[in-house]
């Protein structure tokens, strides 16, 4: 307890990253740290009442200064009380959650200097531009494709592609199209809002939308076999206006490395190696 | 002695004599082949406390491993095999059945019956669960499961788990399944037709209500669970595709299988625990328990609700938004009958006389710790929230409080409460109550962090980290703690081993307890009662003290109360 206390006492710069979720890096991230923050409030008020009688209970009624105990068998309206009491707080806490959720899984409109493209299926921002990237779990590595016609089929071959670390322009609307190839895994950046299964035979939808450049941290969240703890994620957003010649340019480095391995390839069985 | 005998006595008195029969085949034996309802409580107490260590050691070799960044103690493969075997052990072979010992032990007692309804039922229940442990640690001769407790297939299927551990695991949900169903029936039968005369079911005492829907609970749940595993055997082994994506089957189909037995399976572990909470508090605290019925009646309603909030383990998974809505909605709602339990729990100690023992010590450590992990369970209800919280550390933290914070405390309590019943000597009060200190700082220091680690990206089921990440300080603090949770729980241990022999003598009622196992001697003759009493109240134990106060005009003492006031 006492290195616990130390240790928030001497790092209360990190001390926000460890009572609420981590925000920052999207509106649905953040839109969730503010419903948790609500319901961190009103827990603090239960805890501490609910703690408290029962410390002072322990402390006023020893037998040392309550010699004679209250023969008492309870009290209807006083237990019909902290009943209605104990529903209504949850009534209010459903309620507030209501109130959040469109936030949290409607994607709003990109930027008008996004990098915007025709958008398939949910989820929609409400103009219906949004960028498409397809995330493919498999063990244990993540797969991103770029670009809208991936929903149908997430290796295709003429769209760019890149592994681990995602790249994606600021100020615009992402859909994650998620899907598994062989277990289930779980995609999740903190920053970027909450988790979703990758379950193969299914497909999950997500959507983020970075308002400045930076580097976000996440890891596969569903135990997926033994290098699970490696199976980590980047996000990397970079300007929009930059955008299309990331694109191009991880086209041009796929060919390259494609034409590589087809030169290779072709050595090694001229060589009688393959 | 005749009956009219007893009718005839004025004053009530311990009525039970130890039969002696001469001993025709050697002590070992006995125990091999007893049905009497008390020495199988105790084969299954003494058996799930050794799972309980080994789950244990499974627990701090993990810490140990977590305690530094990039830690190469133990290998990613190992790492699965314990994580697997400590959820499972814990689960399947520690909590739940360790609850069945005492229900065994106490709930014909409590009723005033001679024994179960089916005592060699009983044992049998008994010994399918020693195999069932069994065929699962020989795992550890080969290999070990690695796909976690709740083996989500496809990792689980052939092609990702290729062992035979993973079949001995379904074959230890299947062993232990027919044990858990075999009992419960058991439970049932005699606590619906067994209790003493007068007994009513507004008399019943509370652990026997929960024992009583702890029954129900597992008819209920377990049957799916079976199901499921034999699913898997099947897909695993004989060409069936009921889990295979590859052949249009559903692995999301387990995971509805699976939670609909799983979150029942919460309430079965933490009820029982409920129950003895609710018969220790009155007895220490001089009071008539607050609100008999409502917490029989919340106790109903948990098992009711518990059958409705399976989908809160998926709310990351591919299930439609109006369903998330629902589980949320349904699980919130536990909240209530739960939240109802701790108010009348504190409400029985207000205005009390409360003794403080190593039993109430106890007691009172499981609700400072249940009310935490009650309250953190509303955060993950919140199925926005639980996107952020699942699968993280935080959700460790939240099970740990309500199963160790709540079930492991309660058995705790059970143990320093009933130790004098069943050995008939004392346990050493100051012992128990720096045990309890041992294992509530550690305890919390172990788990409260992990709230932190969730909070700040940390998923469960990783082997190791990086150092980068800040996770480094909240992981050493955790591990320190569980080693010295581990000591309090070694110091019960030790007082446990030396009481049986050394212990004070405890006398039938040590404690001025309020049931009926109170009125027989410690340890109770195999036929437990000559005579029965009849029962008026829901604390018979006090009545009759009240009885023959009236009758002698001399206070009664608790039975051994000088003995542990010494201490």
């Amino acid at each position: 307890m006492l290195v616990l206390a130390a240790s928030l006492i001497l790092a209360p710069s990190a001390l926000a990253n460890f009572i609420t979720p981590k925000s920052g890096g999207s509106p649905n991230a953040d839109q969730i740290a503010s419903l948790y923050k609500i319901i961190l409030y009103v827990a603090a008020v239960v805890f501490v009442i609910v703690e408290g009688a029962l410390i002072y209970s322990i402390y006023r009624f020893r037998a040392k200064k309550s010699a004679v105990a209250a023969q008492i068998h309870g009290n209807t309206r006083l237990e019909i009380g902290w009943t209605v009491a104990a529903a209504l707080i949850l009534v209010v806490l459903t309620v507030v959650t209501f109130v959040k959720l469109p936030g949290i899984i409607n994607p709003p409109n990109s930027n008008a200097n996004g990098y915007l493209a025709a958008s398939l299926s949910a989820p929609e921002p409400p103009n219906g531009k949004e960028f498409t990237v397809c995330v493919t779990g498999r063990q244990y590595i993540w797969r991103y494709t770029y670009g809208a016609q991936c929903v149908n089929n997430a290796f295709n071959s003429r769209l760019p592609y890149s592994y681990q670390e995602m790249t994606v322009p600021v100020g615009t609307t992402v859909k994650l199209v998620i899907q598994s190839t062989d277990v289930v895994h779980s995609w999740w950046v903190p920053s970027l809002g909450g988790k979703v299964d990758a379950v193969p035979g299914y497909t999950t939808y997500t959507w983020f939308k970075i308002p400045h450049t930076g580097l976000w941290h996440g890891q596969c969240a569903q135990l997926c076999g033994r290098n699970h703890a490696a199976m980590t994620a980047l996000v990397h957003a970079i300007p929009a206006d930059e955008y299309a010649a990331w694109l191009s340019n991880q086209s041009a480095l796929i060919s390259a490395a494609n034409a590589q391995v087809t030169q290779l390839r072709r050595i090694l069985i001229l060589n009688g190696n393959l | 002695m005749s009956t009219t005998e007893i009718a005839l006595r004025p004053v009530p008195q311990v009525v039970a004599h130890e039969v002696i029969v001469p001993r025709e085949t050697k002590r070992w034996v006995d125990w091999l082949t007893t049905t009497d309802h008390k020495k199988i409580g105790i084969l299954y107490l003494v058996t799930t406390f050794v799972f309980f260590m080994l789950g244990g050691v499974e627990a701090l070799l993990m810490r140990v491993q977590l305690g530094v960044p990039n830690n190469t103690l133990l290998s990613s493969e190992h790492y699965n095999e314990l994580l697997t075997m400590h959820g499972t052990t814990m689960v399947f072979l520690f909590v739940v059945p360790i609850m069945a010992g005492f229900g065994n032990y106490f709930v014909p007692l409590m009723i005033g019956a001679r024994d179960m309804a089916f005592p060699r039922l009983n044992a049998l229940s008994f010994w399918l669960l020693l195999l069932g442990g069994i065929v699962f640690y020989m795992t550890l001769f080969f290999h070990p499961p690695e796909a976690g407790w709740w083996s989500y297939p496809p990792l689980s299927s052939i092609t990702y788990s290729p062992s035979g551990g993973q079949d001995a695991w379904i074959f230890l949900i299947h062993i232990t399944g027919i044990s858990s169903l075999v009992g419960a029936i058991n439970f049932y039968a005699t606590i619906v037709n067994m209790r003493a005369p007068g007994m009513s079911w507004g008399r019943l005492p509370l652990f026997v209500w929960a024992i009583l829907i702890y029954a129900i609970l597992l008819i209920i749940a377990l049957p799916p669970v079976a199901a499921a595993v034999t699913m898997l055997l099947t897909d695993r082994h004989f060409g069936t595709h009921f889990f295979d994506p590859t052949a249009h089957g559903s692995p999301v189909l387990w995971q509805h299988l699976f939670w609909f037995f799983g979150h029942p399976e919460v309430y079965i572990m933490i009820l029982p625990g409920f129950g003895i909470i609710s018969e220790v508090i009155p007895v220490f605290s001089r009071k008539p328990i607050f609100g008999y019925k409502a917490i029989a009646a919340s106790t109903a309603v948990i098992a009711f609700l518990a059958t409705l909030v399976w989908a809160h383990h998926m709310f990351a998974a591919p299930v439609p938004i109006v369903v998330l809505g629902f589980f949320m909605l349904s699980s919130f709602l536990i909240g209530v009958p739960t939240g109802v339990k701790i108010f009348n729990w504190i409400a029985t100690l207000w205005r009390g006389s409360i003794q403080m023992t190593a039993a109430l010590y106890f007691a009172l450590g499981f609700i400072a710790l249940f009310v935490l992990g009650g309250i953190t369970g509303i955060f993950l209800a919140t199925f926005p929230v639980d996107w952020q919280l699942n699968d993280t550390y935080f959700v460790v933290a939240h099970f740990h409080y309500t199963l160790v914070g709540g079930a492991v405390f309660t058995i705790f309590c059970g143990i320093y409460y009933w130790f004098p019943k069943i050995t008939g000597r004392m346990m050493n009060e100051t012992v128990g109550k720096v045990s309890f200190w041992f294992m509530f700082i550690g305890f919390n220091m172990t788990f409260f962090v992990q709230h932190a680690l969730g909070l700040s990206g940390m998923p469960r089921r990783i082997y190791t980290y990086a150092p980068n990440l800040g996770w480094s300080t909240y992981n050493l603090i955790s591990t320190i703690g569980s080693f010295i949770l581990a000591v309090g729980i070694l110091i019960t241990v030790v007082n446990v081993v030396r009481s049986l022999h050394h212990g004070k003598v405890a006398g039938p009622d040590p404690w001025k307890g309020n049931t009926l196992e109170w009125f027989t001697t410690s340890p109770p003759p195999v036929n437990n009662f000559d005579e029965v009493p009849r029962v008026r109240s829901v604390e018979p134990m006090r009545d009759i003290r009240r009885q023959i106060e009236r009758q002698t005009g001399v206070t009664q003492k608790t039975g051994g109360s000088e003995q542990f006031a010494r201490v």
